[in-house]
């Protein structure tokens, strides 16, 4: 017997004495979950204002706009703003095309690319699967956010989306992305919750530990 | 002879005397409490969400091999390598064959207590690897040469100014105390290794069965890097971490969070499901999960307290725990402190040698009515110290208690013994919590309370008069 079923034949003689199940043994369901986790509110109306209050709460910046036009204006106004010298990218549709009209450097990260030039980007601009109204988070993946460091490595990250990809809560995250990916899994997928931060030193908040400083989410209403 | 129980009643002596130790956790502690109850008042229901995830727990324990079978089976069908430690030594040998094989010199690690409990950083370091802590709290420690605090905050015992200290002795530039500019220097010292890393070490918070992926809460991102940046990824867990199915995260994830730091949620939650899949732009080319078993199964055998195996590591029973608060989390002596490492640790060490953690309680069963699983603690506390003196009854306890039998059982010798006890107690006070008092572990810091000067049964012989 190798040490995998060594382990199996443990656990299984472990688990002949059968335990009482104080608290009911049976996987909950969602509608369960539903009922007990925050409230998220019932129109989409509601959910876009939950979202926008959950970024504020999370130092997070929440911009919506009304046109991909108006996007490519604001984000222009953020890379003259903040100096940005190069930015990196991956080819989304969206992404790629609104960083390409800031006419800086730009890093494609698509099919491998140079660490140290992405560390050295001042944003990573990326596009996303879902965001949440519940938790104010930003799901991507490392199939549809340009992998795993896009959204991670530069100082600032900044998502692309639009008001479609707004689920109310994890719950329905969970399932839209078994919908979209069950076939083939992302190897990561991540739940960006506001930027970056750690309460290590006296549990004073400090944003920007080793991901971003800052987490711009720009939103067109289609 | 220094054992794990004198070095406990040592430790807790000095450290509950030191009041500036007291007043740092003292004041983290109220500030997490305030933060905490306003994100449990935002759920719909707290104590709904808390059988919730006690009766999810309780399922997957009790189908333990079937869940594990289905995670294992997922991840390897999508190139990941799934090995099996059945202890601390296996473990270690698995890993330092992975990185061996790599020829890695530079290793980085987001945080992860079961690398702790297996003492691999010292086994990858003295096979040469330079291995660095990337969770800023692991960080701090690491450079201190000291293990972690507590569960979730592992510096939490740390002034800014003693952490500025510690980053210059190790000539770190560190200009200021200032929080986020000695953040910003970890950040810094940080950024250089992830880019130079080989091989990347992580642990998970969950396993998820239906999907093959492991889950892993984090606030800082450097497990992000971690698991992005080296060639080679390796995650270690214990094999209790499972969960069903993706959607038990929405319930997990937040109460993780709300329990372990006062936040909705943690800053990223992420999953991985396997190494690089093509067309992805990066992420490690070959990854390996160590599954760990470690004495877990011989928890897992005790059907009394299989429960404590649900431990999310949240640290909320470490938070509430009046004993932790006073005695701290280095005088453990053990990997996990606080009410869960007292029950869990004596199952994972020997009860014989760690059975003196199951006095580290006042039995105020704050921890019980805290632990977002609704895990027993304080009962399990109760029945470590059953099981402990079933195992090997201490010979003058089982003494005393036949006296105290034979006086209990005789009316008369009883109310003999109460009679000079009363007369005994006029004078203990002057031999009270000092060398002579035969009670002295007792009083020490403790009063004993004056015998009643009639007792009842006298009261209803003289009232029938």
């Amino acid at each position: 017997m190798n040490e995998r079923e060594h382990l199996f034949t443990r656990i299984r003689e472990a688990l002949t004495v059968k335990t009482p199940a104080h608290h009911g043994d049976s996987l909950p369901t969602s509608a369960e979950h539903r009922c007990v986790l925050p409230t998220v509110g019932t129109t989409m109306d509601e959910q876009l204002a939950l979202f926008a209050q959950n970024a504020a709460d999370l130092k997070a910046t929440f911009i919506l706009v009304n046109h991909e036009d108006d996007l490519a204006r604001a984000l222009q106004v953020l890379a003259d703003k903040e100096q940005w010298q190069r930015v990196a990218t991956h080819q989304g549709g969206l992404a790629n095309k609104l960083a390409g009209l800031l006419g800086l450097p730009l890093l494609m990260v698509d099919g491998g690319y140079d660490k140290s030039a992405l560390a050295l980007c001042d944003a990573g601009i990326s596009e996303c699967d879902a965001l949440v109204a519940q938790t104010g988070s930003v799901v991507v993946t490392s199939m549809t956010a340009g992998g795993r460091a896009l959204s991670c490595l530069p100082p600032h990250h900044v998502v692309i989306t639009r008001r479609s990809q707004l689920v109310p809560d994890l719950t329905s995250a969970f399932s839209l992305i078994r919908e979209k990916h069950a076939a083939h899994y992302p190897s990561m997928i991540s739940f960006i919750t506001g930027p970056s931060r750690t309460g290590d030193i006296e549990r004073i908040l400090v944003l920007g530990a080793h991901g971003p400083k800052q987490l711009t989410i720009f939103c067109i209403q289609d | 002879m220094n054992t794990p129980a004198s070095q406990f009643n040592a430790d807790a002596r000095r450290v509950s005397a030191d009041l500036r130790h007291r007043g740092i956790i003292r004041t983290a502690m109220n500030n997490y409490e305030v933060v905490r109850d306003r994100r449990k008042a935002g759920f719909q229901d707290w104590q709904g969400a808390r059988d919730l995830a006690a009766r999810t727990k309780c399922e997957t324990i009790s189908h333990l091999d079937t869940h594990l079978e289905q995670f294992a089976r997922l991840l390897e069908a999508r190139g990941t390598v799934v090995h099996w430690a059945a202890n601390a030594q296996h473990a270690r040998d698995i890993i330092l064959g992975i990185v061996r094989g790599k020829n890695a010199r530079v290793i980085v690690k987001s945080k992860t207590m079961t690398s702790e409990e297996i003492h691999l950083n010292e086994a990858l370091e003295n096979a040469g690897c330079e291995v660095v802590e990337s969770d800023l709290g692991e960080f701090i420690v690491q450079l201190r040469e000291e293990p972690p605090y507590h569960l979730v905050f592992p510096a939490m015992h740390l002034t800014r100014a003693e952490i500025q200290q510690t980053f210059q002795r190790k000539s770190h530039d560190a200009p200021s105390d200032n929080p986020e500019d000695l953040t910003m220097v970890a950040r810094r010292v940080l950024r250089e290794k992830y880019l130079q890393a080989d091989v990347g070490i992580t642990g998970a918070n969950f396993a998820i069965a239906e999907t093959g992926m492991i889950s892993i809460t984090e606030n800082e991102g450097n497990a992000r890097l971690t698991a992005a940046l080296p060639q080679t990824m390796i995650t270690l867990i214990g094999i209790e971490k499972v969960l069903p199915r993706l959607e038990d995260l929405a319930l997990f994830l937040p109460m993780l969070a709300v329990m372990g730091t006062g936040q909705p949620l943690a800053c990223y939650n992420t999953l991985y499901g396997g190494p690089r899949q093509p067309g992805e732009a990066d992420g490690p080319e070959e990854f390996h999960v160590v599954m760990l078993d470690n004495r877990r199964t011989t928890l897992l055998a005790d059907a009394e307290q299989r429960d404590a195996l649900g431990c999310i590591r949240c640290g909320a029973c470490l938070n509430v725990c009046p004993i932790f608060c006073n005695v701290g989390g280095h005088t453990y002596g053990t990997v996990y402190g606080g009410p869960i490492g007292s029950v869990i640790t004596p199952h994972l060490r020997g009860l014989h040698e760690w059975k003196h953690l199951g006095y580290a309680s006042s039995l105020c069963g704050a921890c019980s009515e805290t632990c977002p699983v609704r895990i027993d603690l304080h009962h399990h506390l109760l029945q470590n110290r059953r099981n402990a003196s079933y195992a090997k009854p201490i010979r003058w306890q089982k003494l005393a208690f036949q006296l105290f039998a034979l006086v209990a059982n005789r009316p008369r010798l009883w109310s003999l013994t109460t009679r000079l006890a009363r007369l005994g107690q006029k004078f203990h006070g002057l031999i009270k919590g000092r060398a002579l008092d035969p009670a002295q572990a007792w009083t020490r810091t403790r009063e004993i309370q004056p015998i009643a000067r009639q007792s009842f049964h006298e009261w209803w012989k003289e009232r029938g008069k």
